[in-house]
């Protein structure tokens, strides 16, 4: 049984390390306005994946603004002068093919998956929607709906969602990763169409994007078409720099608590701040990406897991979670959900107790030499995936990261030394940037009282 | 991550495509037959295994007894407990997947060329010879307990749950397949081991295998894997009575949202007339952001982030459903605008345009199904389970190019019938009695 409610909190580890791959096969090339490209060939189905990615998130925002990055995204399936509302996707449809977008923290992606022969096609009307969108009033009310729509379906019908809103502002104090994705909801609902034109203005321009083409191509092709239909934007002139507000120092540890009597199974969660993959140096993202993997992993053979879920049978679910992909500082975090009959008090001491028990024992070499099999492996069966190799790259390069980053990431992960693991489970013991929260229904709260 | 639409509902009807693969039928020495597609180029295999009957083969009483026993299949088997047994998995960098659907139950599995005898050695056992440890049993039943109380305040869950049992009152079909907290907490280790018995056996099995493997390769391992199973298991699940009627069920539910399920009779995926009906959903709301619901409901008005329809074309029991969110004020003027159109398309049918876009967006996207070792694993095994031959990958478009706008008019007439739609609504909708 490896399923269970909660496992969405976090993917697994090294997920991201399935972008490993033949590098023979990825090529790369930037235009003259400074549009960077990465193709991918995969000969194995006539198929081909074009994503644009650009390098502007929800962080890249101004406070009071929540939301807009996300916003834009949805207008973005809007008119430009050439094309009308709704028409990009009613053509990629009308062609075979799917589209959609997506928006992080630190991207915003568009892509569509079609027959490769449609290659042009897509390239022709994404170059027209990056500089040539046309906005007006009404799709921009109607579209606000339907986002302060989605943050409801999404969110504020989700107690865990909302909490996680809520524990997220409290991890950053400073830096817009505090802010959520898809915006305050007073906010969403009060962005205009001149905040959406701005935004558009200042941040979509090809200095400022990364082209990612997966499949049935051939590179030399894909170079002369991205020309031709990208080569001719104009770069953006005045491109802001990507410096976020930092965080200041933490010197006090955060403990929170929600109430609500749709949660289910109460849990107890904690998060650090803890550094990212940073170009050229991603020594200690790999470890902390293998300690949540021998730590809170697998259920059956993690260290929490085993303890917890296995041995002493005091959690019905635990987990450590961590991704590095991110630009500026990014989370690490534990979780468990006790079983029933057992307090968030005692369960946070559980997780606790699993942690300096991991530190005492030391690695488990025998363990660790499982987890880098795993990650060979990755490489190989990430392969089957023209849509996540796609993704991995489009991720990394508007994350800070290279193509060489990404190439190298599986042998980072592999050199990764037992002690470097406990230097990062041993950071986990200062508590000043960590945020705690219990999850509870008004149920649990009373019997624990 | 924000998905500007993510699908609600997977819906799940693997259509094979006219896509370039080359399927083998191999028959193993001891008479299993199995689907290949050899894909050489990566070093691994990707082998998708349904078994049909699914949680719908569980005994009176014994709701929840096939969900437990699939979940248990990878706590312990052979002679390895839980820990030894993910253990060795671990070590051989293979990926096990179990999956318990209402008609049939699914193993993925993922293993590298090098380490494919040990790999499939472990399937074996835990196909085979699950240990069914009295501690493994009651760690899954207290996780399973817990699935259960989300499900039971979660409201996509609990309009499920409600349509299905306004439904198919008496079936299977009508309750959920993780059983309830009183019939879980009876389950014994002999339920679990009788419902292993009823599920894995021989008249049954489908099975599809894409990847780095030659079909002389594969014979001999598909009778080391599924060889010793008995010929037959137990009496399938019997056909399942459609109960509901046109109207409304409102479930209290404290949210700012409504999650608004609905749905009636729908078409059997044997019925000459499913292509139409295939195509005239995806009009009405199976395709993305250009369905007729997406386009009233969502790009016009604003109602929703997101709403679809869908033919579930089950084995025993056939619907034609719907499905989205509303703020609590907007589910009156939704609900009213989802039945104009589905009586407008009763009525008139659809345009040529509409169709034209339809065959072409469907015979197009089918070939991009066959993307992956894992995807066309699972496609060439539910094709089987289906009961449709290899060469239907060669004829589906056709299929699809077939469908008329008299054939369209004629089975939305006789289908869509906006009287008996019957609306669950799991919040609390304004307007409401």
């Amino acid at each position: 049984m490896r399923r269970f409610a909660l496992a969405t909190l976090a993917c697994f580890a090294f997920t991201a390390a399935a972008q490993a791959q033949t590098a023979d096969r990825v090529t790369t090339f930037t235009l003259d306005n400074g549009l960077e490209a990465v193709v991918i060939e995969d000969n194995r189905a006539p198929v081909v994946v074009h994503m644009m990615w650009y390098k502007v998130g929800s962080a890249d925002e101004t406070s009071g603004k929540s939301g807009i990055a996300h916003f834009l995204e949805h207008l973005m399936f809007k008119g430009t002068e050439t094309m009308e509302p709704g028409e990009f996707s009613r053509v990629v449809a009308a062609n075979g093919g799917s589209d959609n977008a997506f928006t992080s923290y630190d991207y915003t992606a568009y892509f569509q998956r079609v027959a490769s022969d449609r290659l042009e096609l897509m390239m022709r009307m994404e170059a027209d929607r990056m500089r040539n969108l046309v906005l007006d009033d009404e799709d921009m009310l109607t579209e606000r709906d339907v986002v302060v729509e989605e943050r409801a379906q999404r969110t504020d019908s989700n107690p865990g969602a909302l909490f996680s809103e809520q524990r997220r502002a409290a991890q950053f104090l400073n830096h817009p990763y505090g802010r959520p994705i898809i915006g305050w909801r007073d906010e969403v609902a009060a962005l205009t169409l001149q905040d959406a034109l701005d935004f558009y203005a200042l941040h979509y321009a090809p200095n400022n994007a990364v082209l990612v083409v997966a499949g049935d191509v051939d590179p030399d092709e894909v170079r002369a078409l991205a020309t031709q239909y990208y080569g001719r934007l104009p770069p953006s002139e005045n491109l802001p720099p990507r410096a976020r507000p930092a965080e200041p120092e933490h010197l006090s540890a955060r403990h929170m608590e929600m109430v609500d009597d749709r949660v289910s199974n109460p849990y107890v969660i904690r998060t650090w701040l803890a550094p990212e993959r940073d170009a050229g140096a991603q020594q200690d993202a790999a470890a902390y990406t293998l300690l949540a993997a021998l730590l809170g992993g697998n259920s059956a053979t993690s260290h929490m897991g085993n303890l917890l879920e296995q041995t002493e049978k005091s959690a019905l679910y635990t987990e450590a979670f961590y991704s590095g992909m991110s630009l500026d500082d990014t989370t690490f975090g534990m979780l468990v959900v006790p079983v029933p009959g057992r307090t968030l008090e005692q369960a946070e001491a559980d997780m606790e107790r699993a942690l300096e028990t991991f530190i005492e024992e030391g690695i488990d070499s025998a363990k660790l030499e499982r987890l880098k099999a795993q990650v060979r492996a990755s490489e190989i069966y990430g392969q089957d995936s023209l849509q996540g190799r796609a993704r991995s790259y489009g991720a990394a390069l508007t994350s800070g990261l290279t193509v060489e980053d990404v190439q190298m990431w599986p042998a980072t992960l592999e050199a990764v030394t037992e002690d470097q693991i406990l230097k990062a489970a041993k950071s986990l013991l200062d508590l000043n940037t960590s945020v705690t929260g219990y999850l509870t229904n008004p149920s649990a709260e009373e019997a624990t009282q | 991550m924000m998905l500007r639409f993510a699908l609600m509902i997977a819906v799940l009807m693997p259509f094979g495509a006219r896509a370039a693969v080359e399927i083998q039928e191999v028959t193993s020495p001891g008479g299993i037959i199995a689907w290949l597609v050899e894909e050489p180029s990566i070093p691994f295999v990707a082998m998708d295994i349904r078994f049909k009957g699914g949680s719908s083969l569980d005994p009176e009483g014994k709701r929840g007894a096939t969900y437990m026993m699939m979940g248990l299949l990878e706590e312990g088997a052979g002679d390895r407990d839980a820990r030894a047994f993910t253990e060795a998995t671990e070590s051989v960098a293979a990926n096990f997947g179990f999956d318990t659907f209402r008609d049939s139950v699914q193993i993925e599995a993922q293993f590298l060329t090098e380490n494919r005898e040990e790999s499939l050695a472990l399937l074996r056992d835990a196909i085979k010879f699950p240990r069914f440890d009295q501690d493994a049993i009651d760690r899954v039943r207290t996780q399973i307990v817990s699935i259960i109380e989300g499900n039971e305040t979660d409201p996509n869950d609990i309009a499920g749950t409600t349509l299905a049992a306004l439904s198919y009152p008496g079936h299977p079909y009508a309750t959920g397949q993780e059983g309830t907290i009183e019939s879980v907490n009876a389950l014994t280790r002999a339920d679990l081991i009788t419902a292993h018995k009823a599920l894995f056996a021989r008249d049954r099995v489908y099975i599809g295998v894409t990847g780095d493997i030659s079909a002389a390769e594969l014979g001999p391992l598909l009778d080391t894997l599924l060889g010793d199973l008995p010929a037959a298991g137990a009496p399938m699940p019997v056909e399942a009575e459609l109960a509901l009627e046109g109207g409304q069920t409102i479930v209290d539910y404290r949210s700012p949202q409504s999650v608004v399920l609905f749905g009636h009779a729908g078409v059997d995926r044997d019925d000459p007339d499913f292509f139409p009906a295939f195509v005239a959903n995806h009009i009405l709301g199976g395709g993305g952001f250009e369905s007729r619901l997406m386009v009233n409901v969502r790009e016009r008005r604003g109602l929703t982030y997101g709403i679809s329809s869908f033919l579930a074309s089950r084995d025993y029991g056939n619907q034609w459903l719907g499905q989205f969110s509303t703020s609590n004020e907007n589910v009156g003027p939704a609900i009213d605008l989802i039945q104009s159109i589905w009586d407008d398309m009763a009525e008139n049918g659809v345009t040529p345009e509409e169709l034209d876009a339809a065959q072409t967006y469907l015979t197009g996207a089918y070939p991009l199904r066959f993307d992956g070792n894992g995807r066309i694993a699972g496609i060439l095994a539910g094709m089987q389970a289906q009961g449709l031959s290899a060469d239907y990958i060669e004829t589906r478009n056709d299929q699809v190019n077939a469908v008329t706008l008299e054939d369209i008019q004629r089975v939305a007439a006789e289908h869509l019938v906006v009287e008996d739609l019957h609306f669950v609504i799991v919040g609390q909708p304004q307007g409401f009695n």
